[in-house]
């Protein structure tokens, strides 16, 4: 029995200190990528190509997926909606999910999955094929160079993806209530964006920033330490896109208390 | 004064001990050849003199320079007069081959696009390429990635070459073109060359001394011929490529020189 329970807080001693070293690693790298950024050189070439693979590239997914969103919204709001015959708030129930919530996270998991993935990847085969390595023997800073762009491009473009979710989401929701539920299109729209506050956007956009960083940050460091060829990739990619959900949902959760207790 | 000089280097990966208290010293204008069985070290020698790896005890000094007390702009100085031709090539996937082999100059000289154009082309035609410049690493075949990785690697005309491996993974006939490139590399440039490898034929052909590296030391050197008709049994032993043998029986009387 005290073998049993030596080896369990063995096992939660291990846990934790991979955990805390984790969470360092991160914010060592970012702590590292935000010091670099004006280092010459610039690199605003790299920052543009980065920003574009993800952000215009990720654009389709997204807006598929934030219109489905936006539809599934009205119509389950209208289930319970119509049986107090409230349907008329399923507009404002909509935007501000959207946009306080549903926007950012769906955005972000989305991101994540995509182009977050894709970055551990092409980092991960870059250093077990010494390609890192190379970068430090001529001359440049992989972290200049390859964390700079990224974490930028991330922070930057994630808001922007965010703010079209919104609209075609909130467009989704506007086709079922006007063409489904035969709430009038301009009452809709009155309904929208008169619940809507400037502090609803801004809570959600504060927050993709911050989900923005931890994607890149995440998906960078687990790239930069692959080990072991094709299997690391593989395993790193995969730890990727779960830690930068959990971190996601994690952060989403202290900003939502935050925002709730202390920005009236 | 020596080029290169390794003084009582200790590295320990992962509970390995790679390097043991091992020391190498290449003069100006050597070329240098490490011999040794994979897993032996060779890389990570290569690796302490261009600091990817900090050793856990000793010093790397590099024209007198100690390599771990460079920091900033004199490390980068230190890695524009040093070229490392890595073993797979390490070729940016995402560029072009005129890009890898001018990035040191796109990246880091105030250089006009005219002006690296022309280098590129230079140092591709050092390694016998021409009109390469717009494909990419994925079409090309192994022998001429090694190639590029080599054009890259003199492209800012470096004091020091390092070649992890050069000829391992192409046929004989591309390996041997290899081996004449890294003899005139060495005669057109006037470079200090280590090459690590375990092909003897390469060896031979392209050493100035061979060091032969056996659990953490260097256990022999000497001239070509001097290797060659070493009488140490665990250089006779890798140098004949013999199954059985003081190297894989596991035996201990090493000696220090080729005899």
């Amino acid at each position: 029995m005290f073998l049993l329970r030596k080896t369990f807080y063995m096992a939660l001693g291990a846990k934790v200190l991979s955990l805390v070293h984790f969470i360092g690693g991160i914010v060592s790298l970012g702590l590292q990528a935000v010091v670099l950024i004006p280092a010459r050189p610039l690199g605003g070439g790299r920052i543009f190509e980065q920003a574009k693979k993800v952000g215009v590239d990720s654009l389709p997914i997204v807006a598929l997926v934030s219109f489905f969103i936006g539809v599934i919204l009205a119509l389950q709001t209208a289930y319970i909606m119509q049986k107090m015959s409230s349907e008329i708030y399923i507009a404002s129930i909509v935007a501000v999910s959207l946009t306080r919530e549903l926007g950012p996270v769906i955005t972000a998991l989305i991101v994540a999955g995509r182009s977050g993935a894709g970055i551990t990847a092409e980092l991960g085969t870059m250093a077990v094929t010494e390609q890192v390595d190379a970068l430090v023997t001529l001359g440049s800073n992989p972290i200049k160079y390859l964390v700079v762009p990224r974490f930028l491009s991330m922070t930057f473009m994630l808001p922007v993806l965010t703010l079209f979710a919104n609209a075609i989401g909130i467009f989704g929701g506007y086709l079922i209530g006007v063409y489904h539920l035969s709430i009038r299109s301009s009452l809709y729209m009155n309904m929208t964006f008169g619940t809507l506050v400037y502090k609803d956007l801004f809570t959600g956009l504060v927050k993709t920033i911050v989900f923005g960083m931890i994607i890149a940050l995440v998906a960078c460091y687990e790239g930069l330490n692959v080990r072991g060829g094709a299997e690391g990739v593989g395993k790193a990619t995969t730890m990727s896109v779960v830690n930068t959900f959990i971190m996601i949902i994690a952060a989403d959760c202290f900003f939502t208390a935050l925002f709730y207790f202390f920005v009236k | 004064m020596a080029m290169i000089e390794l003084i009582d280097v200790s590295k320990n990966l992962g509970g390995k001990q790679v390097l043991d208290h091992m020391s190498l010293t290449v003069e100006e204008g050597e070329t240098k050849v490490i011999i040794g069985r994979s897993g032996v070290g060779k890389s990570v020698t290569l690796k302490h003199i261009v600091r990817l790896l900090e050793p856990d005890e000793g010093s790397v000094r590099v024209e007198g320079r100690d390599v771990l007390a460079l920091h900033g702009r004199e490390l980068n100085e230190l890695h524009m007069e040093i070229g490392l031709v890595f073993q797979g090539g390490a070729l940016f996937d995402s560029l072009t081959v005129g890009e890898n082999v001018g990035f040191i100059l796109r990246e880091h000289m105030n250089m006009a696009q005219s002006e690296i154009d022309k280098r590129v082309k230079e140092s591709l035609a050092l390694v016998g390429l021409y009109d390469v410049e717009l494909y990419m690493p994925a079409d090309l075949s192994g022998g001429m990635k090694k190639r590029v990785a080599l054009a890259r690697a003199i492209c800012t005309r470096p004091k020091i070459i390092l070649y992890d491996e050069p000829t391992t993974g192409v046929d004989p006939i591309t390996a041997d073109a290899i081996n004449q490139l890294i003899d005139e590399l060495h005669d057109k440039l006037k470079v200090t060359s280590i090459v690590v490898t375990h092909d003897m034929r390469s060896a031979y052909k392209v050493a100035d001394r061979i060091a032969m590296l056996y659990e953490g030391k260097i256990i022999a050197e000497g001239t070509p011929d001097e290797i060659r008709y070493s009488h140490n049994p665990y250089v006779h032993q890798f140098i004949t490529g013999a199954a059985h043998g003081p190297i894989t029986d596991g035996q201990n009387s090493v000696s220090t020189n080729a005899g």
